[in-house]
Order: C-alpha cells, then structure tokens, then sequence
C-alpha cells in the first residue's frame, strides 16, 4: 500500500514458548485488542517495523502531492482548482500527521526527511506514474485514494495508538478525495467521446498500478506475517486488493467505461471478482527506483525543500529575536 | 530544517462548552507559528472554535508502567460509585 515494501526484523512469528515474559505480556495486550502508546515497553521489532511502515506512509503522502500538483495551475475550471489545491493540501496534513506518529517512536523528522531527499527512503510505487492529462485526476482520486481508503480504514484497527488515531483522521477526509476523483470521471465520461476516451485512456492506465498499491501476492509477501500478528497490520495485501476490485468494477460499469482486464469476472457464488494479476515485475522495477518519474518526483522535492530553506531559516531568525526580546 | 523547531502538542475545543482535547503535534520555530500551522492543519473542516498550543517538553506525563500504583487508591474505594449503595426502589430516583 503505502507501505510495500516493510521489511521486519524477525524471520517468522515466535512462538509463546520462544517469547520472553515481557514479549509474550505484549502479544496479550495486542491480542486483547489494547492500544500500545508511546511510553509503553515494546519489542525492537515492533518499533522499528512500525517506523518503517509508518515512514514510508508518510513519504507517500508527500510525494503523493507531486502528481496532482501538476495539474493546480491547468485545472479547467476555478472551482475545479479550488478543489485539487485543498485536496493536496489534505496530503500534506495526512504527511504531518503520520511523520508525528513516526516521531513517538523515539526517530526525530529530520533523519526521515534526509532519507526521503536522499533517496533511501521508500513511498508507495503508484506516485511514480506520471499524470498526463486532467481525466488522470479524476482517475487519481478515484482509484488512487479509493484504494488507499481500503487500506487506510482497515488500519484504524491498527495497535499502535498514534498511528491509528493519525488513521483515523486521514480516513475522516479521504472520502472527500475519491467522491471529488469520481466526481470529475462522471464528468468526463458523460461528456464528448474525445473526453469519454480520456476517461478511459487514464482508466486503462492507472488501473494496473492501483492494483500494485496493496503490495506483492500474499505468498509473496515475506514479512507479513509478523506484522500481522502485532497488529501493524491488519489485512492481507491480497485482501485488500480483492475488495478494492468488488468495490471498484461496479463503478466502472456505473461511469459506462470498460474494465481493463478483460478477464475479470464476477463469482456469483462468492459474490468476488477474479482478475488478472499487475505485472509483479514491473512493480518490483518501479519500487527500485526505474518507474517512469522515480527521478523526476526526487528532483522536484529536493528542489522545494532547498527553495523553502530561506524562508524556514527567516521564521526561526524571527522566532529568537522575540524569545531575545522577552528575556 | 523543521527538527531544529520545538514539538507543539495542539488542543482543540470542538465546540463552545466543551473541553480543548488533545489533537494532534506539530514542530513550529514559536507559538504564533504553532497556532497558524495548528489552524490550517487541523481545523480546515470548522473543527474548532478555539486553539491552545503547548510545547510538548513543558508537559509532564505519568508512566505507563506505573499504571498500576499510579491508579490503585482509586481502583480499591468503589464506594466513591453511587452504584456502591443499593437504595430500595420505594424511595424513588437518588
Ligand atoms: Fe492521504
Ligand atoms: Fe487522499
């Protein structure tokens, strides 16, 4: 999802008989539904599994704002830009909210910042696709925060107290993402066949990324299952994949576009669709750094991030003449 | 780079007549900067009718593994609970 690639520390899950006291005290709370906060005792694993996981949601977040960003100054219509610059707004909160998460765990912004510019740090594959015309906008919001909502409300149940509560809130203004995406699709969709294949066109394009977003198959997946017994976890990446599809093939059929895989079927007895899987190897290539905008996005952060530098010097500047003054 | 500012621990009243809750944090170079970032990151849907900001090292916290003798003199006086004194129902609501 947002995070795809979070490698743990152990190899499998402990068994009670491996675990310490202390361990096996901290599996019962997490089993029993308790929230783990800040100052708890928690295991290295859990810790350093969570900064990652949560880290690279954050970075997603932030770079997450690149691709729809593009579009702030050509959006048709004010209201339609009005529109994206508060929704890109909402991205950067949702960055603040979880690199404050990251933040409890005892790793200062800083450190996950100079990763992310540096280039160690990873975000979730899907914002290294580029956006090239609007309908690509109404397609981001639509599938692209469709599927992290998937993600993003299973997570609320998530143990660890500050990452769920940032969940929480972000899952609060989501919706307001996808609707406003779905929004511009029905627009296009209903409009001139020229728009209507624009639709489609950015459709048939996001469609296989969207699907990446939730992660490598299952049996795939090395260091799930850990993850899922603390509860960083709470979904496979299969699961959520199979209920981003039911969700979202309705709502193709509603816009009157064509599904992209033409091998997805409805399973009456199941009630799920079968579908084709992405090509893993090209979700892999992205994640290494070889997607279409990987760079791109780089340079474009660290460009702002050098181009604010004065303005963050100027604020602190501000900030100790007054601390002077009142001393 | 923002690190080098202070964490703020941000406070919202939802709504007049209720208490200021616990939001969320952010790092800001002094408090009129706190409060302009606390509005536009956390207030952006009528969330709020008032703000406090509070530097997060100026507060202090209990320990969770304290938790147990921190909280004792309450667990063992249930008799502060009206639900501790069984009134006979023939004297009406207490
Ligand atoms: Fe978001
Ligand atoms: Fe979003």
């Amino acid at each position: 999802m947002y995070a795809q690639e979070v490698k743990s520390t152990g190899r499998g899950v402990k068994t009670p008989e491996e675990m310490s006291a202390q361990e096996r005290a901290f599996q019962a709370r997490i089993d029993a539904g308790e929230k783990i906060e800040p100052k708890d005792w928690m295991p290295e694993g859990y810790r350093k599994t969570l900064i990652r996981q949560i880290s690279q949601h954050a970075h997603s977040e932030v770079v997450g704002q690149l691709p729809e960003g593009n579009w702030i100054t050509r959006a048709p219509t004010l209201e339609r830009k009005a529109i994206l610059l508060a929704k890109v707004q909402d991205e950067a909160g949702h960055g603040l909210y979880l690199y404050s998460a990251a933040e409890t765990l005892g790793v200062s912004r800083e450190e996950l910042i100079t990763d992310l510019l540096a280039g160690r740090a990873k975000y979730s594959s899907i914002f290294n696709y580029p956006t090239l015309t609007w309908a690509d906008i109404g397609a981001v919001g639509w599938l692209v925060d469709g599927a992290a909502i998937v993600n993003q409300v299973a997570l609320q149940r998530t143990s660890y107290g500050p990452y769920s509560r940032a969940m929480i809130r972000i899952c609060k203004e989501e919706s307001f993402h996808a609707r406003q995406g779905f929004d511009i699709m029905m627009k296009m969709a209903n409009g001139t066949a020229a728009q209507k294949a624009m639709a489609q066109d950015a459709l048939n394009r996001l469609w296989w990324p969207a699907l990446m977003m939730f992660g490598p198959p299952d049996a795939e997946s090395v260091h799930s299952a850990q993850s899922m017994a603390w509860k960083i976890k709470v979904m496979t990446n299969d699961e959520g994949r199979q209920k981003f599809v039911d969700q979202t093939i309705p709502q193709i059929e509603y816009l009157g576009l064509e599904v992209p895989d033409c091998a997805a079927r409805l399973n009456p007895e199941t009630g799920h669709y079968s579908f084709t899987d992405p090509d893993w190897s090209e979700f892999f290539a992205v994640l290494k750094g070889n997607g279409p905008c990987n760079a791109d996005r780089m340079r474009a952060r660290n460009k702002a991030h050098d181009e604010g530098a004065w303005f963050r010097e100027g604020l602190l500047a501000h900030a100790e003449k007054h601390q002077q003054a009142a001393e | 780079m923002a690190s080098d500012w202070p964490l703020w621990e941000i406070f919202i009243r939802g709504q007049y007549g209720l208490s200021h809750r616990h939001v969320g944090s952010l790092h800001a170079p002094d408090a009129e900067m706190a409060m302009l970032n606390a509005r536009d990151v956390y207030t952006r849907r009528n969330e709020g009718v008032s703000i406090w900001v509070v530097k997060s090292a100026d507060i202090t916290a209990s320990a969770p593994s304290r938790k147990g003798p921190m909280f004792d003199p309450s667990n063992d006086k249930t008799y502060r609970h009206p639900t501790f004194f069984d009134i006979p129902d023939d004297v009406g609501s207490m």
